[in-house]
């Protein structure tokens, strides 16, 4: 045991026991972090904040929310939204921070792509970031179903029959997820499970995970060059703050998020007081009804692309049936950006798109083609609709079927160069 | 520089996809429908001057009173709920404040053809009559009778405006409950399930399902925004919808003007935080740039 | 060190103040989402109307969970000025009916004009006054208004607050 002197102060009496001053170091103020970045190296402290208003909103709801089919609606709709005071705020916020968290995991997402920083010695974060981006996804639909309107319930009838497609087991498979014949209470009951503990829980170890998955390789810059962050961190620490090529995480780094973060948070209270609709759909205010469908019913705008790629095939090929091709893209689609790291070929070298011209071509016809699947992905798939939706999706395939030519081009290119 | 070109891009795309999946996706989804008529000019205008006086006899003579009560005049409802539930599938109203709330070429048109008038054409007719029977006239001339009868009803109609829930009781309340507002409609449900061939929603919250602009052109001629629905059209003037769509709006987001106000403070304080924060971040830079 | 000398700034610490204000606000906005619902709060108050009681007749009502014995004095009951809420001329009896001991419900004995609790033998007189037994003190008095012959529980009307004040 260390040896316990009479403590000069609280952060002394702190230290002696818990080496708060090694983990204020290790964490904080002696976490380097490259000085050379944008706005984009923001988004992870932004995602951070908005993670934290869900939980402290979904607390909140979680209060006065009944996971019963007979009461759950009104309970939300009535209970939260008219009697609770700033129970309507709870439910705001939380609706529109889980949509628009997603915007945020997509500028993530495509700023790691854009600066290669999910590759060389960076591969496990994206990984645990990838998983984090699943698991949202099903924290998303299962927190959609819990106010039990017709669209929590027809997502949730579409959605589960979606397993119905896999060879052998799938009928039995449907049956199993929704412990039922059909979408009905025990789905409910099972599925607000997942949505408040099970899936949080995850995410929390995610989190944890993707975080420390940073400390090794360190934080990408803005034109991927590649330092000795020991030497950096020295001039630093010796007062040559200016020349060095690294910050500390506190306060350098976290004072430019929280400018970041005040930013997005107020066009985040703009959207909770003014501008919802688009995270709170209008149809899911109607009650749950077993017969009738919507007119129109489509899942929230963040799943749209790989909705469009599951439902692009709209024809048989080759006596298949348009359905389970149209599963197995969505599975693809589901599967392919985890695979990243290693459908890119060009390991060893890490540089943002706009210094690999092949890539950078890439890396936008995928964000238009995504753009393209999103857009059609909401509209009725009918007539030319249906064509471009075919269209989009086979250019989404195609895309990562070259991904490890061009880069392979690309690593021989430039072994010929040096 | 380079940051402000960054955030354009950003802007930019998220834009783009903003556009594609909400204001360009439901116009695709719910094609635009002209405006609400309020001058019912699909049915024609009758512009005989109506006398209150003889229309109060032509009103009796009509044999209006079989069905519909006029509580304000002393003539309460010849059944009560259940009985008129079985009898018609919903309770006949009260024509008390009809005068007041539905326009009056709306009721010369409905007295004189009810499946027209109502736009339920696709649901009623010869062998399956609407249960209100058309007027044919007592031998005058018909077009004055109805005029006389609409007449009437406008003279007995309450002199003091009445409030937004009386109207939407009125218009709406027969078919549809406000169960956030503990108002439940009379009539009863199986019969009237059968009646209308799926029992009218609620509408506490409706108006959180759907925009008043949908609403006000709905009202106005359902068949035009859900074409084939067994919904009538209500036939109600331009105030008495508006104050159907305000009742609807207290009673399904009573918290709107709380929301709003403390959406200015919330946004205010944003503001301030995200100026501190450049201050601070500023300053913090100084040091290493 | 780099958080102390973050301390020390001018801008840092107004930055720093303003966030834990709103985090301060944010706070009490939670505290209101705790509070009981408007709905749990007016049945809170219950409205009873003594004009059909007769006298001698005890009734029980419940208020907020709990059994409330109101009781017409008959004219063989002795009066208890501190106790008796006088209302429309007569004379009641209202406390809420938990034996101050530990909480049993003690029933009314018509016979003897008494308050007694199964549990563990105390009794308490026509004006709720403990007489035996281990109960401590009398059976408490609820909030009460008075409006002509009726008795408004739960809101604390000038009677009340007058008893309570002669308790004190």
């Amino acid at each position: 045991m260390a040896e316990i002197k009479k403590a000069t102060g609280l952060m002394d009496w702190l230290d002696q026991r818990l080496a708060v001053n090694g983990f204020i170091k290790v964490m904080m103020s002696e976490y380097w972090i490259p000085k050379n970045i944008n706005f984009l190296w923001a988004m992870g402290v932004v995602l951070m904040s908005l993670f934290m208003i869900l939980i402290v909103s979904g607390i909140f709801l979680l209060m006065y929310y009944k996971p019963d089919i007979k009461l759950a609606f009104d309970s939300v709709n009535y209970t939260i939204m008219q009697e609770v005071e700033y129970g309507w705020l709870w439910r705001h916020m939380h609706g529109v921070a889980a949509s628009v968290i997603f915007l945020v995991i997509y500028i993530h997402m495509f700023t790691g792509i854009y600066y290669g920083s999910y590759k060389k010695g960076r591969e496990m974060i994206w990984l645990t970031g990838m998983a984090l981006f699943g698991i949202f996804s099903a924290e998303a639909f299962s927190g959609y179903m819990l106010p039990w309107g017709q669209m929590s319930y027809w997502a949730a009838q579409v959605i589960t029959n979606l397993f119905g497609g896999i060879p052998f087991i799938g009928e039995a498979l449907v049956i199993w997820i929704r412990g039922d014949f059909l979408v009905a209470d025990a789905t409910l009951t099972r599925f607000f499970m997942l949505h408040v503990l099970l899936l949080p829980l995850v995410i929390l170890l995610l989190i944890a995970v993707h975080f420390y998955a940073l400390r090794f390789p360190h934080v990408n810059n803005q034109d991927s060059e590649e330092f000795d962050f020991d030497k950096e961190a020295k001039k630093y620490l010796e007062g040559r703050k200016k020349e060095s090529k690294v910050v500390p995480f506190w306060p350098v780094f976290l004072s430019k998020d929280f400018f970041v973060v005040g930013i997005a948070l107020t066009v985040f209270f703009y959207l909770v007081c003014f501008h919802y609709d688009f995270a709170m759909d209008p149809i899911n205010f109607e009650p749950a009804n077993n017969m009738k469908t919507p007119a129109h019913i489509y899942p929230e705008w963040y799943f749209l692309w790989s909705y469009e790629v599951l439902r692009g095939f709209f024809f048989d090929i080759g006596g298949i049936a348009a359905m389970d091709i149209g599963l197995a893209a969505f599975g693809f689609a589901n599967v392919i950006f985890m695979l990243l790291p290693f459908l890119d070929r060009n390991t060893m070298h890490t540089a943002p798109a706009h210094k690999r011209p092949m890539f950078f071509v890439w890396f936008w016809l995928l964000l238009i083609d995504m753009i393209v699947l999103t857009v059609y992905g909401k509209l009725p798939p009918t007539g030319a609709n249906a064509w471009v939706g075919f269209g989009a999706t086979i250019v989404f395939l195609v895309l990562f079927v070259l991904l490890p030519i061009i880069t392979k081009i690309e690593a021989k290119n430039e072994g010929a160069e040096s | 520089m380079r940051e402000l070109k960054i955030l354009v891009v950003v802007l930019f795309f998220t834009a783009v996809v903003y556009w594609g999946v909400e204001p360009f996706a439901h116009s695709q989804m719910h094609p635009h429908v002209a405006p609400a008529d309020f001058a019912f000019k699909d049915l024609g205008t009758n512009d005989k001057k109506g006398n209150a006086s003889k229309g109060a006899e032509t009103f009796l003579s009509a044999g209006c009173t079989g069905c519909h009560g006029v509580a304000s005049q002393g003539m309460p409802s010849p059944m009560d709920d259940a009985a008129a539930s079985a009898s018609f599938g919903v309770v006949p109203p009260d024509l008390s404040n009809a005068g007041a709330i539905y326009d009056k070429h709306f009721l010369s048109a409905l007295i004189k053809d009810p499946t027209k008038a109502l736009k339920v054409e696709h649901k009623f007719n010869e062998t399956r009559p609407h249960p209100m029977i058309a007027f044919y006239g007592l031998g005058g001339d018909l077009d004055q009778e109805v005029a006389d009868i609409v007449a009437y009803l406008q003279s007995i109609a309450p002199i003091a405006p009445l409030s937004d829930k009386q109207v939407f009781q009125d218009a709406c309340g027969r078919c549809h409950d406000m169960k956030y507002d503990k108002t439940m409609s009379h009539s009863d449900k199986a019969a009237l399930t059968a009646y209308m061939g799926t029992l009218p929603p609620d509408l506490s919250i409706m108006i959180r399902a759907k925009s008043d602009e949908y609403l006000s052109t709905f009202i106005n001629n359902p068949q035009k925004q859900l074409a084939g629905t067994s919904m009538p059209r209500v036939g109600l003037t331009e105030k008495a919808q508006n104050q159907v769509i305000s009742y609807m709006e207290k009673v399904g987001d009573r918290k709107k003007a709380e929301r709003e106000d403390l959406g200015y403070k919330l946004i205010g304080y944003m503001v301030l935080f995200t100026l501190l924060a450049f201050a601070w971040k500023v300053k913090i830079w100084r040091e290493v740039h | 060190m780099a958080v102390e000398e973050s301390r020390r700034d001018f801008i840092g610490m107004a930055f720093g103040g303003f966030a834990a204000a709103g985090g301060i606000v944010a706070l009490g906005a939670m505290k209101k989402t705790w509070d009981p619902l408007p709905s749990v709060q007016s049945a809170g108050f219950i409205t009873v109307d003594l004009s059909p009681m007769k006298e001698g007749e005890v009734q029980t009502i419940q208020w907020r969970g709990k059994p409330i014995f109101i009781l017409k004095k008959s004219a063989d009951m002795a009066k208890n000025e501190k106790r008796d809420v006088i209302a429309g001329g007569s004379s009641y009896s209202v406390m809420i009916g938990l034996c101050t001991h530990l909480g049993c419900i003690p029933t009314w004995t018509p016979s003897t004009k008494q308050f007694k609790c199964a549990c563990h033998g105390g009794e308490f007189d026509a004006s709720g006054v403990n007489t035996f037994g281990p109960p401590p003190r009398p059976m408490d008095i609820p909030p009460f208004k008075i409006d002509g012959t009726k008795l408004v529980l739960g809101e604390e009307g000038p009677e009340y607050k007058k008893m309570v004040a002669k308790k004190a």
